[in-house]
This record gives structure tokens, C-alpha cells and sequence, in this order.
């Protein structure tokens, strides 16, 4: 018990102001969006609770409550119970599936009297703790395919609760605690695999109906079927330091590229996307060959990857026209800038582009943004607030934040890299992954470059659930972080 | 892989938090600095410009009389979302007199966003313009009964009198020509086509004022922008006083009926205009309100080309009148003097060359050559002018002279005047010449434009401003059709005097010839004025029957008024072109007709030329 009294002041000391200073001033900025976003003309008194201004002010007033709350709870509470919060909030999630209350069509917010929330924002905190709970017990490894599966297996069971809620997007957030593997020694090959498909489907689809000149090849499926050859060269000289074979690889494929190109172009006009799947072929044939002689894993696992990306890539053309509902591929298609469907699922995105766009270099002024106010922006003061920081505080207020939220990352990084235990490094990359994927995104689509996915921007958007969420995230890291110098009994 | 090596991935980490931060920047970057299409699409979201139009300016006489005026039209206005097919449709049309397919039809170009490209259900759609008095009145009182459609006021030209419609133009919805080329106008805005309503169009039209008003993403109307601080008054149009008098015009017209011709009076004092009559003409009340485009079309595919201003736009072989004009610069260059006698035996013969004249005495000196219209004096003179090597060492140089005597004189180029479309005539240099005859050609060769004929054409105005100068005896100022604009200024350049290269001296010498040619010569007509008058007939030649014309001023000494008038095809100047003269300076110095003049003006009102069915 004597402990517990001279712990007091060291938490202060060892607590993070940096990052608790950017957290203020996150909030602060997000509040003065959230004014600008939510603001009607005639109404002038922006702390009413009838507002949605005055009630966020509550909402950051409960945050702060809970933020001192949870340092002021011992450190080892957090690893100890982390099972147990991880249970709880799975069944929590498990029981919002069958959850009356429908909002726009997703199940996911619980409704208690005037509030409204949203387990899944909680979940998230929990997920990281279970993860980091497994990750730093003795013995753990990510080169264990077992424990590997068994940190997937946590993420991916509230993933699977969520999509049950009708609420992809914030389910796609978990995805994000891979970026943590990697930090923990996830092979990189598999990040870089997973940008490669992204790559593939973006490439593949935007340029398929393109062709080549005027000879009937598709430049998608040329330009994919090329970038397979290319990568795989790269994974041979990364992964098996075989520079010569890389280069190989590389010059036959170009070479045989060129030359029917040119034969193309003026002797026969013949598609070459065939020539490419004939290279292709011969790459992976070669590659097993020297898979099987040299008995490198490395060589198969590069012919592994090519014939993955062809599947991938035939395949998701087949989705994307066979499979995916009108709306779905609708969506993907105006991401991609095929279709301008400014009136339908474009018009968002295009308004937000407008609204940013319209802010120039100093902005409107707080509360003098036009196409925020007069409801030109849907969503504006959650998923589209950052259309409001562009349009009232201009390119130094929008560039600002954005900045803000890097120092945060960046900061998080750090703090993570420090921490004695891999509890608190596992925790720290959950959260800084979960933020740095909630900017990537939110503010992503918000300038027409990521999909439209309904995920908050965190400490922006309106709402209790989400700024709670995020909130109790941070804290407990901070909490975890000041506890790192003390000796433990 | 051994830890120390995880521990560089926080690099690989925090790079990839840094380029996306670095790749948004950037994207703002190019979307807030680098492109004004963003502010200009969310201020068009945003802002609602309610124009609110000023007054056209009103169009007065010289003695006050109001010639053109707005008049209030009102357009039927619709918001659909209000409209929601309630409507009694039966009723509603009965009450606009319109069929129920025009109504579907109307209804649904407000709804087609291709044809209405700022449709929206929220806001006011026009439905039907330029409704009159009666419709209107009946309208408002049922209008409870049609919900979502209102009323909107607007004005329309009017004009009190079915006269001047080429000096006072029209006004009609803007081109796209007019829009690109002044970025005031939008589409559906109103825009002087013709006339003064053109040339003074600036003066006229006004600012547009505007309402600046803030729209939300349902276009409903969320209040002023910053409490109206933008916002802008309308400026109504200022008032134009013309030069023309409207009973003079009206005169003109009359007689020029069913006559293809022109008529310009000009105050040779000041310049200004008193009429300008082109004939055929239209009534200018045709030319407004809702029917404009269907008159306007008839009008332009009419073979007689009514639309055409004759009086600026007709290049005609001035005739006789231009002797004038050849006895003054043969008298200043000193070719001959008041004494210098030429033969005239029924024309001008020499070296096989003959141009034809009518009896009268020979020889005979410049004062009888002027009276009489002697075409032989005048080609003796050209001829010694252009013959004379000791004054102009070459023929082209003789003529050059000659050219810039003319051009000083109004010839040639256009006046200036302050309507659209002026045409400038033609008068011959030696250039012209030179390339016509490949360099081979002399005095004898061009002697037809001693007399206003050949290649010499003049258009009416022109004419009449030779009058002018020779009532000034030797300046002009620019005729100009408008003689003050209300709370601004006619162009500085018509209170210039132009002097002409011909003598003082010389003038008095050539307006001798016309008081002559009034009391005895070819315009003796006038001797039946109360006030000496000086004339001066053409007989212009031409493929068909010579047109008549006829140039004056009155009175003699203190001139009031100088006028050309010119009637296609109307044979001698006496037959058409000088009684018209005496009547229009009869009406002009004294106010008013006598009844035996009106019976004259009548007379002349009723005789018709046959022109044939399809006259160029």
C-alpha cells in the first residue's frame, strides 16, 4: 500500500505531456470543425445542448473524465484483465447482432435511453489488448505459423462479428493491427503482397477497357500481367540475393515484350496479352524448376506469388462483373474515376472536393464556409468532417491537422519503441496503427483518393462512441508508457 | 531475423505514415492553391444571384415627346415541388389560353435539366413570359387556385408611335455572341439589336442589381449573404434625348410610302439629326414583346429588305447633287473662276466623247451651271482640272486632289454617325484607277464622276451632310441622331466642326447657284416657301428608271435644316424628290402644313413607283 501513495506523483512525471498537448489540440480543432459542420443559420448559441456543438462539448468533457479515469487505474490492471475485456466485448458484439435498432442500415449502435453507441469503437481497445496480452507471453513468435493463425484468429473474430452488424467499415479497421505484425515480424512479403493485389485491382480495372494503340490488347491486363514479371524478379533478387537471375528474368521479359510490340504494331495486329500469360507461364515454370534443384523455399514461394497474382487478378475482374451488387461495383468504378456519377455515389466526394477545394490557402473563417453549412457535404460533421477543416481553415488548417496527426504517429512510434515490456510495444502499435488507418482512410476519401468507407476521423467526427473509443485507446497506452520506469513487485 | 532488425521497421512504419501525410498535403495542395474551379463550383452551390433589372432608359424627341417607353409585362413563374400536380389543369389553361399539350409540354422542358440546366424543384422556374394586361389581371385573381405558380414583373419596350423604328432599333433577347464578347449579359437578358437602342445600349441599359442570397443542397433559400452587404441596387438606365423630330419623321414616312428610298434632315448648326427616314420601313411595335423573333424573321426574309436603314446603308450614285461639290473644288483649286464660262451644246463632246445634257443657253459660267444642272460645264471641268500638267504633273496626282477635296467633304468613308452599320460610299483614287485601266486612262476616261456618276456612290446621309456643309459654307459637324443623354454625354467628337479643303468664298459662290436653281432652275418648286430655300436636283442614272433626288437647305442665310432626299427609280429630281423636300422644310421652319401643302404631302403620300415584283 505504501506503493501505491509515491506512485501518484511519479505518473505525472512520467506521463507524455507531448502527446497528451496533441491530443488537446485535437480535440480543440475538432470541436471548432464540429461547430462549423453542424452550424445552422439563425442559431447562434453553439454550447446548447440542443446543438450538436453544444453536445460534443460533453462528449470531450466525458472523454477528458474518462482519460483521467483510466491513469488513474494501476497499469497491471490492463495486462490482467485483457482476456477478460477481449470476452466481454466479443459477446457485446455478438449480441449487437441482434440488435432491433436499424441506423441506415447497420445494426451496430445500441440504444440506451438518449445514448446511442457503438461497440464496435470499444472493441477496438479490447482487440489490442487481447493481442498484446498473447503477443508478449513467453515464447511467442510470428515465425510459428500457430501462434501466427492464433493473433489472426483475434482479429478476425470481431471482424466477423462486425460485417454481422452490417458495418464493413469498421470492421476493415482490425485490418489495420497487421501493421503491428509486421513491427513484430510478420514477413514483410506478405505487406507488400497485400499492396501488390491492391495495386493489380486498381491498374487492372481502371485501364481494362483501354487499348494498347489500336491493336486489341487491353493495357490492364498487359500492364498486370508485366507488373507480375517485375515484382517477381524483385522478390528473386530480395529474398534469394540472386542478382544475375533477377536481371534475367527482367531483360527476356522486356526484351520478348518489345519485341512483340513491335511486331504488333506493324505486322500483325495480334492481342499481347497473350504473349504476357505465355512469359508468365514460362517464369513460374522456370522458378519451380529452380524451387525443385536448389531446394530454396524462397524460389517456390516466388512462383507461389506470381501464379496468386494471376489468379487474384482474373479473379476480381470476375468479381468486380459477376458477382458484386450494381451499387457495389458503382462505387468501385467512380473511385477509380471510370464513371462521373456526380449526382449518385459521386456526389459526396465530389462535394467534399469542392468544399476543401473552395477553402484556399487561409480558408472562409470559422463558420463562414458555405458548402458545409448549407448541407451540400452529406455526413459533414462525422465521416465528411475534414471537408469543413479544409473549407473554413484553408490549406494551412487542413495541412495542419494532417500534421498534427502525423507528430501523434510519429510520437506513438516512439513511445512504443521505448517500452521495456512487448505488452506495451504490441499495445502501442495496435493504437497507432488503428489512427494512422482511420487518417489514411477517412481523409482518403474525403479528397477522392481512398474508397468511401464510413469511418470516423478520430477526434473530429461528432459522436460519443467513436470519441470515447479512441479516447480510452490512447489512455491506456499512456497510462501503460508512464509505467515503464517503475519496478515491478 | 533477430530483434535489432524488427526494430528498423518503426522506420518503415513511420515512412509510410509520413508519405501519406506528404501525398494528402500535396492533394490539398493542388485542389485549395493550385485550381479556382472548386471556389467557383461551391460559390455557384451556394449562392443564389437574384438580378434584380433596372429600368431601360426612355427615348424622347427633340421637343420632348416620348418616342419609346417600358411597359410593365409580367411572366408566369412556377416552383414544382409546391406545384406537386394539384393543379386544375383545365382551369389553368383556359385562364392563360393555352392548350393542355402546350402545358405537359412546358412542364416538362422546366423539369429536362438539358434544356434547363439550373432546374430546381425549390425554386422559381419561368413558365410562361411576357403575359399581357388582360391575362394577367385574370390570372391574379385565380392564382390562390394554382398552387406554386406566381407572378414576376418585368417591362417590355413600347413604342408611341409607329415611326423611326431604324433610327430607334429594338431591343431583343442577347445572343451568344453578345454574352461572350460582354460578360455583363447572361442568357434571357434583353440587349439593344438595332439603332440608337444599340449604339447607346450602355447608356440605356442601366446595372443590374443583385441579391446575393444563400441556398442550401435543396436549393431552399436560407438567407441573405452576409446580411446583404454584397448586394448591389439596380441603376436605371439613363434617358435619351434624340435630335429627331417625330412629326418631321412622320412626314418622311408617309410620303416615302410604297416607295423605295431615303430621307435625312440635318440640323446643319449642330449636326443632329432630324429625320431619317428609310423606306419600305416596318412599324417598331412589331418588333417587341413575345412576338419579336416571328417578326423579326418575316421582316428579314422580306424581298424588299425593310430592315435594311437605307439612309446609312444605300450606297447610291449621288447624281446632280455632287456638282456641287465639283464646282467648289474646281473654284478653290482655281481651275476656273466665276466668270469661266464652259460650251454646252445638249452635253459635253469632245474627242468622241459625249455625255449628254438638256436644252438650255451656252456657254454658260458656275452660278446657271449649278441652276440649271449642266452636265457639260462640270465634265469641262474635270477635265481641265485633270488635264492641267502645269498644276499637277500627273493625272494621278490631279485626281488624288481631287479625292482628298472629296474625302474632306464627308465622301468616302463613314461619317460617323451614331447608329450601327454605316456603310462609307465610294470614291475613286487614282490607285483605283491605275488598277481598273492598268495604268492607261486620264481626265476623259473618268469624266461620269464629275457628275455624280460612275464609280462615285454616296449614301443618303452623306448627301445630306454635303447640304449641311454648304449651308455651314464650308464645315460640318458629325450628324448624330442623339442629342443628350440624361446624366451623361454624346460623344465629344460630334461638337468638332470638320472643315472641308474648299474656300468660304467658294460656298457662297455654289449656295448663289442653289437660291438660283430654287427661284428659276430645277427646284423652282421651292419658290412656293414663305422662306428663301436653296436646292439642288440629281437624276441619278442606273440599270432601271433614274432615281430621283434632290439636296436642300433652308433658309438661305441662318440655315435651319439641310436635307437629302432620295427616292429609287423616280425619275427626274422634280418628279418626287423636290416636292418632298418642300414639304419637309415647310413643316420643319414652320411648324406646321398649310392645308394646301398637306393635300401635296398627301398626293405624294399616295403616288407608287412601279418597281416590279422582285426588285433586287
Amino acid at each position: 500500500m505504501a506503493q501505491e501513495t509515491d506512485k501518484q506523483p511519479g505518473i505525472l512525471r512520467s506521463l507524455d505531456w507531448w502527446t497528451i498537448g496533441i491530443y488537446l489540440a485535437l480535440l480543440v480543432f475538432g470541436w471548432i470543425s464540429v461547430c462549423g459542420a453542424s452550424y445552422t443559420y439563425g442559431e447562434t448559441d453553439i454550447f446548447s445542448l440542443s446543438t450538436r456543438s453544444g453536445m460534443q462539448v460533453v462528449w470531450i468533457g466525458t472523454s477528458l473524465m474518462l482519460g483521467f479515469i483510466i491513469l488513474m487505474l494501476d497499469d497491471r490492471f490492463y495486462d490482467t484483465f485483457a482476456y477478460v475485456i477481449y470476452g466481454l466485448f466479443m459477446v457485446l458484439l455478438f449480441l449487437t447482432i441482434f440488435n432491433p435498432h436499424e441506423i441506415k442500415g447497420s445494426r451496430s449502435w445500441l440504444v440506451l435511453g438518449p445514448l446511442r453507441l457503438q461497440p464496435a469503437e470499444f472493441a477496438k481497445f479490447a482487440t489490442a489488448l487481447a493481442l498484446a496480452k498473447l503477443m508478449s507471453t513467453y515464447g511467442f513468435t510470428m515465425h510459428q505459423l500457430k501462434h501466427f493463425m492464433a493473433a489472426c484468429a483475434l482479429v478476425f473474430l470481431p471482424v466477423l462479428l462486425i460485417i454481422g452488424q452490417r458495418e464493413t467499415g469498421s470492421a476493415l479497421v482490425y485490418l489495420s493491427f497487421f501493421l503491428m505484425f509486421y513491427r513484430e515480424g510478420m514477413p514483410g512479403s506478405i505487406l507488400f503482397t497485400g499492396v501488390a493485389m491492391v495495386v493489380y485491382f486498381v491498374v487492372g480495372i481502371k485501364y481494362e477497357q483501354v487499348f494498347l494503340w489500336d491493336t486489341p490488347t487491353s493495357v490492364g491486363k498487359f500492364v498486370v500481367l508485366l507488373l507480375v514479371q517485375i515484382f517477381s524478379a524483385g522478390m528473386i533478387y530480395v529474398y534469394c540475393h540472386d542478382r544475375d537471375k533477377a536481371l534475367r528474368i527482367i531483360g527476356i521479359s522486356l526484351g520478348v515484350t518489345l519485341l512483340s510490340l513491335l511486331f504488333s504494331e506493324f505486322v500483325i495486329r495480334f492481342d499481347i496479352v497473350w504473349i504476357q500469360l505465355c512469359i508468365c507461364a514460362a517464369l513460374i515454370g522456370y522458378l519451380t524448376f529452380q524451387g525443385l534443384s536448389t531446394r530454396l523455399i524462397n524460389y517456390m514461394l516466388t512462383a507461389l506469388f506470381a501464379v496468386g497474382s494471376i489468379i487474384f487478378f482474373y479473379s476480381a475482374d470476375y468479381v468486380l462483373n459477376d458477382v458484386m451488387e450494381p451499387h457495389q461495383r458503382v462505387r468501385i468504378n467512380v473511385l477509380l474515376g471510370l464513371d462521373e456519377d456526380l449526382a449518385g455515389a459521386g456526389y459526396n466526394v465530389h462535394q467534399s472536393e469542392i468544399a476543401i477545394g473552395s477553402g484556399g490557402l487561409q480558408g472562409k473563417g470559422f463558420l463562414n464556409g458555405t458548402q458545409t453549412k448549407l448541407k451540400f457535404v452529406p455526413e459533414q460533421d462525422t465521416d465528411f468532417i475534414f471537408c469543413t477543416v479544409g473549407e473554413e481553415e484553408g490549406f494551412l488548417g487542413s495541412a495542419g491537422v494532417l500534421l498534427l496527426f502525423l507528430a501523434l504517429i510519429l510520437r506513438l512510434i516512439h513511445l512504443a519503441e521505448r517500452q521495456p515490456f512487448k505488452f506495451g510495444r504490441v499495445y502501442g502499435y495496435c493504437v497507432l496503427s488503428v489512427f494512422l488507418f482511420h487518417v489514411f482512410i477517412n481523409v482518403g476519401m474525403v479528397l477522392g483518393l481512398t474508397p468511401v468507407i464510413g469511418i470516423p476521423l478520430p477526434f473530429f467526427s461528432y459522436g460519443g462512441s467513436s470519441l470515447w473509443g479512441f479516447t480510452i485507446l490512447l489512455f491506456i497506452f499512456l497510462r501503460i508508457d508512464a509505467g515503464r520506469n517503475l519496478v515491478r513487485t | 531475423m533477430k530483434d535489432y532488425n524488427l526494430e528498423n521497421r518503426k522506420l518503415v512504419i513511420g515512412g509510410i505514415a509520413t508519405v501519406i501525410v506528404v501525398i494528402y498535403i500535396l492533394r490539398l495542395f493542388t485542389i485549395q492553391l493550385l485550381s479556382d474551379d472548386y471556389r467557383k463550383s461551391a460559390d455557384s452551390n451556394a449562392f443564389l444571384k437574384q438580378v434584380e433589372f433596372p429600368s431601360r432608359g426612355v427615348i424622347r424627341d427633340r421637343n420632348g415627346k416620348l418616342l419609346v417607353y417600358n411597359q410593365p409585362a409580367y411572366d408566369i413563374m412556377v416552383v414544382m415541388n409546391e406545384e406537386k400536380g394539384h393543379l386544375d389543369t383545365l382551369d389553368f389553361c383556359e385562364t392563360l389560353g393555352i392548350t393542355k399539350d402546350y402545358f405537359i409540354k412546358r412542364m416538362n422542358d422546366i423539369k429536362d435539366r438539358n434544356k434547363n440546366p439550373g432546374y430546381s424543384r425549390f425554386t422559381q422556374q419561368l413558365f410562361m413570359s411576357q403575359i399581357d394586361d388582360k391575362d394577367f389581371s385574370v390570372f391574379q385573381e385565380k392564382m390562390f387556385r394554382f398552387p406554386g405558380f406566381s407572378i414576376q414583373r418585368r417591362t417590355i419596350r413600347q413604342y408611341e408611335y409607329p415611326y423611326g423604328a431604324h433610327v430607334l432599333g429594338d431591343v431583343g433577347e442577347v445572343s451568344q455572341a453578345d454574352i461572350d464578347e460582354d460578360s455583363y449579359y447572361q442568357p434571357g437578358d434583353y440587349i439593344g439589336k438595332l439603332g440608337v437602342e444599340r449604339s447607346y445600349e450602355k447608356d440605356l441599359r442601366g446595372e443590374k442589381g443583385v441579391k446575393i442570397l444563400l441556398r442550401d443542397a435543396h436549393g431552399r433559400i436560407q438567407g441573405k449573404y452576409q446580411h446583404g452587404k454584397y448586394d448591389r441596387r439596380p441603376v436605371a438606365g439613363k434617358d435619351l434625348t434624340l435630335g429627331l423630330d417625330i412629326r418631321l419623321q412622320a412626314l418622311g414616312e408617309r410620303m416615302l410610302e410604297g416607295k423605295i428610298g431615303a430621307i435625312v434632315a440635318i440640323e446643319p448648326s449642330t449636326g443632329q439629326v432630324l429625320c431619317m427616314v428609310s423606306s419600305p420601313s416596318y412599324d417598331p411595335r412589331l418588333l417587341e414583346g413575345k412576338l419579336r423573333n416571328k417578326y423579326h424573321r418575316a421582316l428579314s426574309k422580306n424581298v424588299w429588305k425593310p430592315l435594311l436603314n437605307r439612309a446609312i446603308m444605300g450606297q447610291y450614285p449621288p447624281g446632280s447633287t455632287f456638282k456641287t461639290a465639283q464646282g467648289l473644288t474646281f473654284l478653290t483649286e482655281g481651275i476656273i473662276n466665276t466668270h469661266t464660262q464652259y460650251p454646252c451644246h445638249h452635253g459635253f463632246s469632245y474627242k468622241g466623247l459625249h455625255v449628254g445634257c438638256h436644252g438650255h443657253p451656252s456657254p454658260l459660267a458656275i452660278i446657271p451651271a449649278i441652276s440649271t444642272s449642266c452636265n457639260g460645264f462640270f465634265c469641262w471641268g474635270l477635265y481641265h482640272m485633270f488635264a492641267n500638267r502645269m498644276k499637277y504633273p500627273k493625272v494621278q496626282i490631279a485626281m488624288n486632289t481631287w479625292r482628298d477635296y472629296m474625302v474632306s467633304m464627308g465622301f468616302g468613308y463613314k461619317l460617323g454617325i451614331d447608329l450601327p452599320g454605316e456603310k462609307r460610299g465610294l470614291i475613286p483614287n487614282a490607285a483605283f484607277y491605275d488598277k481598273a485601266y492598268h495604268g492607261s486612262w486620264n481626265g476623259l476616261t473618268v469624266i461620269s464622276i464629275a457628275i455624280g456618276q460612275g464609280e462615285v456612290n454616296l449614301t443618303p446621309l452623306q448627301i445630306a451632310n454635303l447640304a449641311s456643309t454648304i449651308a455651314n459654307r464650308g464645315y460640318y459637324y458629325i450628324p448624330h441622331v442623339v442629342k443628350d443623354v440624361k446624366g451623361g454625354s454624346i460623344d465629344k467628337k460630334y461638337y468638332q466642326r470638320h472643315y472641308t479643303k474648299a474656300a468660304p468664298w467658294a460656298y457662297n459662290v455654289i449656295v448663289a447657284g442653289m437660291r438660283s436653281s430654287a427661284m428659276g432652275g430645277t427646284c423652282k418648286h421651292f419658290s412656293t416657301l414663305n422662306f428663301p430655300a436653296c436646292g439642288k436636283t440629281g437624276t441619278a442614272q442606273n440599270r432601271g428608271q433614274d432615281h430621283s433626288v434632290c439636296m436642300a437647305f433652308a433658309p438661305m442665310d441662318k440655315p435651319k435644316i439641310a436635307l437629302a432626299v432620295y427616292v429609287e427609280n423616280g425619275g427626274f429630281g422634280a418628279d418626287f424628290a423636290v416636292p418632298m423636300a418642300t414639304v419637309l422644310m415647310d413643316q420643319y421652319i414652320n411648324g406646321k402644313l398649310s392645308p394646301a401643302r398637306a393635300r401635296e404631302a398627301d398626293e405624294l403620300q399616295k403616288r407608287r413607283i412601279a418597281y416590279g415584283s422582285r426588285n433586287r
